[in-house]
């Protein structure tokens, strides 16, 4: 009984959490209806904004360009990060304090201070473009990924790596199916919230990008001024939905994989 | 056992030369900029103007603000973190990205909602007053900048933690439970302890940041108050003084720095006790 | 070996990431062709599908940049990180580029279509360009009051409303050193340029008497607070007091007696630009009738472009926003201000006033 009303308290407890987070979401949601272009105003219900869409190519090119940024910086900061996270706690101690501030340092700079530094070097070897914009991006998303990989490696256990080199395995299928599955947790939440950094970055982004090159950040930015188109509020009410819902499918799904991660986890520990 | 500690770090290779290539680089650049003036002479009143009243002020004012999100963060994470791992589905990562994925929206975007929500005549004042209560104004208060800050970073504390958590063998909590140890007792000595490591790196991501994210201060702030991020951001494009603005921002990492080999030192301490 | 191989693995990881960067940098890269224009202007302040039509009548490609602030532009252009070769900005920026030598005479020779712009706008450039020599004008305006008649008693018609306590919490500030002061020396009479130190300190002084009455110091929201009902005053731009007036018919725009703010952008061609006759071209396509008429539908701010009246139905070329009378401009002064030692006293009185 107690442990029922517990249980229904901790379920409720979360459901204000998610209200929370979502209620900006919903008013995004609701003004991607509105058929005013003041985010002030309800102007009637429509669906325009939305046909509206399919025809804007810029903010077609825009969301082109942000994912594929926010995919390559991620993927290749989570690559990075990983490794260094390995690395680092393994370092001497006096090392790997140096390494951790040096890690901390485009967390600790304003946005624009960093963005602005980044200009300025950058263009001493090669002109501002989506390549640029790109390596600013790795290099504000690696700490969050050495953050979140970190206190994994540090409660991970290696003797399991060592136990599988001793009974004959490779370096490397030791590394990827000994020591990264323990990762795996602190990677993906890494790997999501460089993804998420990238994607909301708009400082850096702005200093480093070339003519020409446009996130939906920037163009968001550029908008607010004359009001926020309602078109992007039907975007991102196009992308909330289409997320949720491969999320449900995946999670509807009786997954292998999941079972076969459970599974692994299980030999881990016996 | 040694020896492979000292071969991994090896591993960290391409992020020595990234960080120096694309961190340490831009780094001394601005720290060039901060320890000379407008003709480029030397000079430390750059990093010492952070103790100007005015921009003492706003420092102060971005400490309790990153303070007070930092910890509200904390106490909302913890929960949070026990309550979905009771759920069944815990481990499927679902309850994550029903976390993450409001962060995939704009944060520009959803800093004016917040803003349409809590302005006085805003849909939560809407609400309130359609249940017959008298609305409230907390526009353009520290309040109004709290939330959009801790909406902004929570999840940054949440992740880490969440991480740590679930990583704890249930077992080692069993056998705690078996021995007779009462819920608070696991959680201070068994659970806690072992989500050090996330809650640092939780702190990390949320109190830094907090400090300096401007555009939140002059949305839901009114642009009556000042975080330490306002005037450096000012400095640099409104005042176009680039010498005070990367003096400032270096007076702010050193400052940060410092209190952080404080929380570190002690992490460490506390991490001693804890095993 | 085994150290050897690990090194090799750090080694083809760094590789990778190098070879990734570099196929980014130059899969984009668009080449700087002498066929085509970069061009930097505010945000939202040129239709799309006119560089479109451009590029489709003239076969030049534009790489269009956008900015906020002129002073994001400036700090943006000067960095010399990308090469512009178009420049639309504001005023006394334009000033100030035009005394720090980046910008190069405007071939008029070559334009079909200049005198669309009408003399008027001519004139009101002599303040920072005093021979009509580098500047085109594209868009102007004024800076007013913008407030709701349902919440004031009678007509507004002086800055007084902002500093006499009446509408206590119910005053929305422009965000902006530049526009506050402005109007604040306005007020007690002195020019908008000044450099009188005195002055200005009086202005500040008046400022932070104002403070406790200022609901809010904001930038890009606050015709929508207006709007909203959420503040009955606020200080804005012509361009939002026509939106405003649409949303809610009851707000109503003025300048105020005392005088105000008229600004103008602007284009320039950097001293840089690759390709001026090209440069010219866009320029003269940016005056010619269809496109100016259109580029105004898209934008709805005032234009210096006469044809766009006469093209437009009647029943909107007496818009008394997009088309006000010559009178109202009359106390009205373009800001020229440029001296640095002001700006930065105006800049550190700004912070002050923030702190307080």
């Amino acid at each position: 009984m107690v442990e029922k009303l517990k249980s229904l308290l901790s379920r409720f407890y979360i459901l204000i959490i998610i209200l929370f987070l979502y209620s900006p979401i919903a008013v995004l949601i609701i003004l991607s209806f509105n058929d005013s272009r003041s985010r002030v105003v309800w102007g009637g219900f429509t669906i325009r904004w939305y046909a509206a869409l399919l025809h804007n190519s810029q903010i077609r090119v825009a969301l082109g360009t942000t994912f594929l940024l926010a995919f390559l910086s991620a993927f290749i900061s989570l690559v990075i990060g990983t490794a260094a996270a390995l690395g680092i706690a393994s370092m001497k101690k006096r090392s790997h304090k140096l390494m951790m501030m040096i890690t901390n340092i485009p967390m600790l700079n304003a946005d624009i201070v960093t963005g602005i530094a980044l200009m300025l070097w950058i263009i001493q070897f090669m002109p501002l473009g989506f390549g640029s914009v790109l390596i600013a991006h790795i290099t504000f998303n690696i700490p969050y990924v050495i953050l979140a990989v970190m206190p994994k490696v540090k409660t991970m256990n290696i003797s399991i790596y060592n136990a599988g080199r001793d009974l004959g395995a490779g370096p490397l299928r030791a590394f990827f199916e000994l020591m990264l599955p323990q990762l795996s947790g602190g990677m993906i939440s890494g790997f999501f919230m460089a993804f998420t950094m990238s994607m909301d970055d708009f400082v850096i982004t702005y200093f480093t990008k070339g003519a020409g090159v446009n996130t939906l950040s920037t163009m968001i930015y550029g908008e607010i001024k004359k009001g926020i188109k309602p078109e992007i509020y039907a975007l991102s009410t196009m992308i909330f939905v289409l997320v949720l819902v491969i999320l449900m499918i995946m999670n509807n799904m009786p997954a292998k994989e999941k079972r076969k991660g459970e599974e692994e986890r299980g030999n881990v520990y016996d | 056992m040694d020896k492979v500690m000292n071969r991994r770090s090896v591993l960290s290779g391409p992020y020595v030369v990234w960080a120096l290539g694309f961190t340490v680089i831009p780094l001394i650049v601005i720290i060039k900029y901060a320890i000379s003036d407008r003709t480029g002479a030397f000079t430390l009143s750059n990093i010492l103007a952070i103790f100007d009243p005015v921009n003492l002020k706003a420092l102060i004012f971005s400490l309790e603000i990153a303070i007070g999100c930092t910890v509200v963060c904390i106490l909302l994470a913890y929960p949070l973190v026990l309550a979905i791992s009771r759920l069944k589905f815990a481990r499927s990562g679902f309850m994550l990205v029903i976390l993450i994925l409001p962060m995939w929206m704009n944060f520009i975007l959803k800093l004016l909602a917040w803003q349409m929500i809590l302005s006085s005549n805003g849909i939560l004042n809407m609400i309130i007053r359609a249940a017959g209560i008298t609305g409230f104004d907390i526009s353009n208060t520290p309040i109004s900048i709290m939330i959009g800050v801790i909406y902004e970073y929570f999840p940054y504390m949440v992740l880490p933690v969440f991480d740590a958590v679930i990583a704890i063998d249930a077992d080692v909590i069993e056998a705690a439970r078996d021995l007779g140890a009462k819920k608070g007792t696991v959680f201070w000595k068994i659970i806690f302890p072992l989500s050090l490591p996330g809650l640092m790196s939780g702190i990390t991501m949320v109190f830094v940041p907090s400090m300096t994210s401007f555009v939140t201060a002059d949305i839901l702030g009114g642009g009556k108050l000042q975080l330490v991020g306002n005037i450096i951001e000012q400095e640099f494009i409104q005042s176009m003084n680039w010498n005070l603005g990367a003096g400032l921002s270096v007076a702010l990492m050193i400052f940060i720095l410092i209190s952080m080999t404080f929380t570190v030192k002690k992490d460490e301490r506390e991490e001693e006790e804890a095993w | 070996m085994y150290m050897i191989r690990k090194k090799t693995l750090a080694l083809i990881l760094t590789g990778i990431m190098i070879t990734i960067t570099a196929l980014g940098v130059f899969g984009c890269e668009v080449s700087d062709s002498a066929d085509t224009l970069t061009v930097f202007n505010y945000g939202e302040y040129l239709d799309p599908d006119m560089i479109k039509l451009f590029t489709k009548e003239t076969g030049i490609k534009i790489k269009y940049e956008e900015a906020t602030t002129p002073e994001e532009m400036y700090t943006k252009f000067k960095s010399g990180a990308i090469g512009y070769d178009l420049l639309c900005t504001s005023d006394y920026m334009l000033k100030r580029l035009i005394n720090e030598n980046e910008v190069r005479e405007i071939d008029y020779s070559l334009f079909q279509y200049k005198d669309n712009i009408g003399q008027k706008y001519w004139d009101f450039s002599k303040s920072f360009d005093p021979e009509n020599k580098y500047t085109l004008p594209y868009f102007w305006g004024t800076l007013g009051i913008l407030y709701d008649t349902t919440k004031v008693n009678g007509k507004i018609d002086s800055w007084d409303v902002l500093f006499n306590g009446e509408y206590a919490g119910q005053i929305i500030m422009q965000n902006a050193v530049r526009e506050t002061f402005q109007i604040t020396e306005k007020y007690l009479g002195y020019s908008l340029n000044t450099t009188d130190r005195d002055e200005i300190q009086k202005a500040y002084e008046t400022l932070l008497k104002q403070k406790p009455d200022v609901q809010a110091y904001l930038v890009d929201e606050a015709r929508d607070e207006v709007v909203a009902g959420n503040a009955a005053i606020a200080v804005v731009y012509s361009g939002e007091a026509y939106l405003g007036h649409k949303y809610n018919p009851d707000l109503e725009y003025v300048i105020p007696k005392e005088g105000s703010n008229v600004w103008l952008d602007s284009w320039c061609i950097t001293k840089n630009c690759k390709n001026t006759e090209a440069a010219c071209k866009f320029l003269d396509f940016l005056c010619r009738d269809d496109v100016a008429l259109k580029n105004f539908e898209f934008i709805y701010y005032s234009t210096p472009n006469e044809t766009v009246k006469e093209n437009l139905p009647p029943e909107d070329q007496n818009d008394k926003y997009m088309f006000p009378d010559d009178s109202v401009t009359e106390n009205c002064e373009v800001c020229t201000l440029t001296d640095p030692e002001t700006n930065e006293l105006l800049n550190k009185l700004w912070k002050e006033l923030k702190a307080n």
